[in-house]
């Protein structure tokens, strides 16, 4: 809205099909910097439209940009764009170059919002742009294969953009990010992506809130990244081998917290990442609530619920460093005779049989049978194999609400 | 035949055991679903219940009414009775205890609580029809032990390393096995050897209900693909049948033979 009432200052141009202008390359090319295009309903057959003024294109009952599969359709190379309320089909596919429905180059302060993207490649493509905003858009493809598929929001070298309420779906990552710092992603959801449903490179001190991520090839990925902080977001049933609702490599510094793990075959993996906090998570009915691999070191898991998990934690090394306190764990089995609401012997997580587990997988359909119940228990009794002074001290005897 | 089914019935409904046995899936039912007030958590629980003890009791049961009842079938076999039929009666009449004990005392409660009202129709099918077939597998098999076993301590005996075999050691023997060859490929072995323990395979039929995220992960696609077809369930079947017949007939052709 704000954006809008800038550009108000400017005039209007309206295309249509029946209009003097009916084109929206033409009205982008008869326009000053600061006008408003409203493109009214019906099929605009175009692609490869440059925007190199400010402008705002405004949809009015969502007209249709078909791109007929021929190439990119909206390149942004100025300030202060905004495209809203446009369907945008059949962006052409390429393998040289990442053909986008919009890409925006260089620019600051753009919006793009309430938009549908269907049948495309990429969707809207950041690169080197700040201070912009990508709300309310509805993006779904079709992809089939990693290859040859691209990203619902791709954001390069750019800084300061909030995401939000988007919904992906149908893409290879749903919204990724490169060398990207201070980015917002807040309530969007990504579902059914091929790869993952949000992708994190080499970016820092981002945000990201209330998604929702589903049925992923592989759930979330962050990697290489300092800083971050996760909140309220919900990852449910990425399955599969390879498969995981967060996937955590060479984090440091980052807060995880209010987030909902539910069916997934595995929660968190974590993978040489330091000094995290974990707080009031939710671990619901995972294979794995946690699989630590790898060194890490100083990261602290306080107050999750942990209900009902095939494993509520594994690891790989006899090693530890990390501290659980003050969680609740659905299979403790200890007792509180002081009433304080704190189980008065501490629990172990870790069962033996999940380095079984990690040394042969096939061994993973023992689960649950009197032999492993009883190797568990003498584990639990006097650990020989998993860490000793892996233990909740502080077990609580009822869920953290 | 028949009327010897029916003696043998009627002599166990004599006996406290029957009620015991009934009464006891009676309480559990009831206090599970009263703690829990979920049906599908309660036959969650049942499920992990009922593959221990349902094998501990037949086996148990089974010896224990062979052997009790020896008399009676000395008595019969004076007779102008043929020892298909009083063997045969003897077998059906202790599983049938047994096997109504376990579906009353577990359907009453359950139906009392709304079950076919509810999704969990089919789950509870599942766990009663393994616990069934468990009923019928180790009664035969404790019919075995019983009748080449004159000595009933001895008997006893075999009758618990049996379950303890199948219930504790067999587990232990196949995660050595799956360890040592651990660099060969193990589908196809984990698969048939869950298939030739009927416990294994009764677990598994609860893992896919229970742990099903955790079973996508590795070896859980094989037994996904093979538990969820429709040749997966016939052969899962078909092994379970033949642990209930294979036994029937090895008892019926030694108590053909026997000097009693």
């Amino acid at each position: 809205m704000v954006m809008m009432a800038q550009n108000v200052t400017g005039k209007t141009l309206t295309i249509c099909q029946n209009c003097a202008i009916n084109t929206i390359e033409e009205g982008i090319a008869l326009a000053q910097s600061g006008d408003t295009l409203r493109v009214e309903r019906g099929t605009y057959r175009e692609y490869n439209l440059f925007v190199d003024k400010p402008l705002t294109i405004v949809g009015i009952d969502t007209p249709v940009i078909d791109g007929q599969k021929r190439g990119e359709i909206f390149r942004i190379t100025a300030d202060n764009v905004s495209i809203i309320g446009l369907k945008i089909i059949n962006v052409g596919v390429s393998y040289t170059s990442d053909h986008a429905a919009i890409r925006i180059v260089k620019s600051e302060g753009f919006n793009v919002s309430n938009n549908e993207l269907e049948q495309l490649f990429f969707g809207i493509f950041l690169e080197k742009s700040s201070r912009g905003r990508i709300a309310n858009n509805r993006i779904s493809g079709v992809a089939k294969d990693e290859y040859n598929s691209g990203n619902g929001i791709h954001i390069w070298y750019s800084k300061n953009v909030d995401v939000q309420d988007n919904t992906v779906e149908g893409v290879r990552d749903g919204i990724y990010l490169e060398f990207s710092d201070s980015v917002h992603i807040r309530s969007n959801k990504s579902r059914k992506n091929l790869r993952y449903g949000l992708h994190f490179m080499f970016s820092n001190h981002n945000f990201y809130g209330d998604n929702t991520f589903e049925n992923n090839g592989a759930g979330v990925a962050v990697m290489f990244s300092k800083f971050i902080e996760m909140r309220g977001n919900h990852f449910s049933k990425n399955w599969g081998p390879a498969s995981y609702g967060m996937l955590l490599k060479e984090i440091t510094d980052a807060t995880i917290s209010d987030n909902i793990f539910e069916e997934n075959t595995v929660g968190i993996n974590i993978e040489g990442s330091n000094r995290i906090v974990y707080e009031r998570n939710q671990f619901i009915q995972n294979g794995w609530a946690i699989k630590v691999l790898g060194a890490c070191y100083s990261n602290t898991f306080r107050s999750n619920n942990f209900l009902y998990n095939s494993f509520d934690l594994s690891y790989n090394s006899r090693m530890n460093d990390n501290l659980f306190e003050g969680n609740y764990w659905s299979n403790y089995s200890g007792y509180d005779l002081d009433k304080d609401g704190i189980g008065d012997i501490p629990h172990r997580p870790v069962k033996l049989f999940s380095y079984v587990v990690n040394r042969t997988p096939e061994t993973l359909i023992l689960l649950r049978s009197l032999f492993m119940d009883i190797i568990d228990f003498s584990e639990r009794v006097s650990p020989v194999f998993t860490p000793d002074n892996l233990a909740d001290t502080k077990p609580l005897m009822r869920k953290v609400e | 035949m028949l009327k010897i089914l029916k003696y043998s019935f009627y002599d166990l409904l004599r006996s406290r055991w029957a009620y015991a046995y009934f009464l006891f899936y009676l309480i559990l039912g009831f206090v599970l679903l009263f703690l829990n007030g979920d049906l599908s958590k309660a036959v969650i629980t049942l499920m992990n219940l009922i593959i221990i003890l349902v094998p501990l009791i037949s086996t148990i049961f089974g010896v224990m009414y062979f052997y009790s009842s020896r008399e009676f079938t000395e008595l019969l076999l004076a007779q102008p009775v043929r020892r298909d039929a009083i063997f045969l009666g003897q077998y059906l009449g202790i599983t049938g205890t047994l096997a109504s004990g376990l579906l009353l005392g577990l359907g009453i409660p359950f139906v009392a609580y709304g079950l076919f009202q509810s999704n969990e129709i089919y789950d509870f099918i599942t766990l009663i029809v393994s616990g069934l077939a468990l009923t019928f597998i180790f009664t035969g098999l404790a019919f075995n032990i019983a009748v080449r076993n004159e000595n009933r301590i001895r008997g006893f005996g075999y009758a618990v390393l049996l379950w303890l075999f199948m219930a504790v050691v067999y587990d232990g023997l196949f995660l050595l096995t799956l360890i040592i060859f651990e660099e060969y490929p193990l589908d196809h072995f984990s698969l048939s050897a869950t298939v030739f323990n009927p416990i294994d395979l009764s677990r598994i039929l609860i893992l896919l209900k229970l742990d099903i995220s955790a079973l996508l992960g590795y070896t859980g696609a094989v037994f996904k693909n093979f538990l969820g077809t429709k040749s997966g369930i016939f052969i899962s079947c078909l092994a379970l049948l033949s642990w209930i017949v294979i036994p029937l007939w090895t008892f019926m052709r030694k108590s053909r033979k026997k000097d009693f």
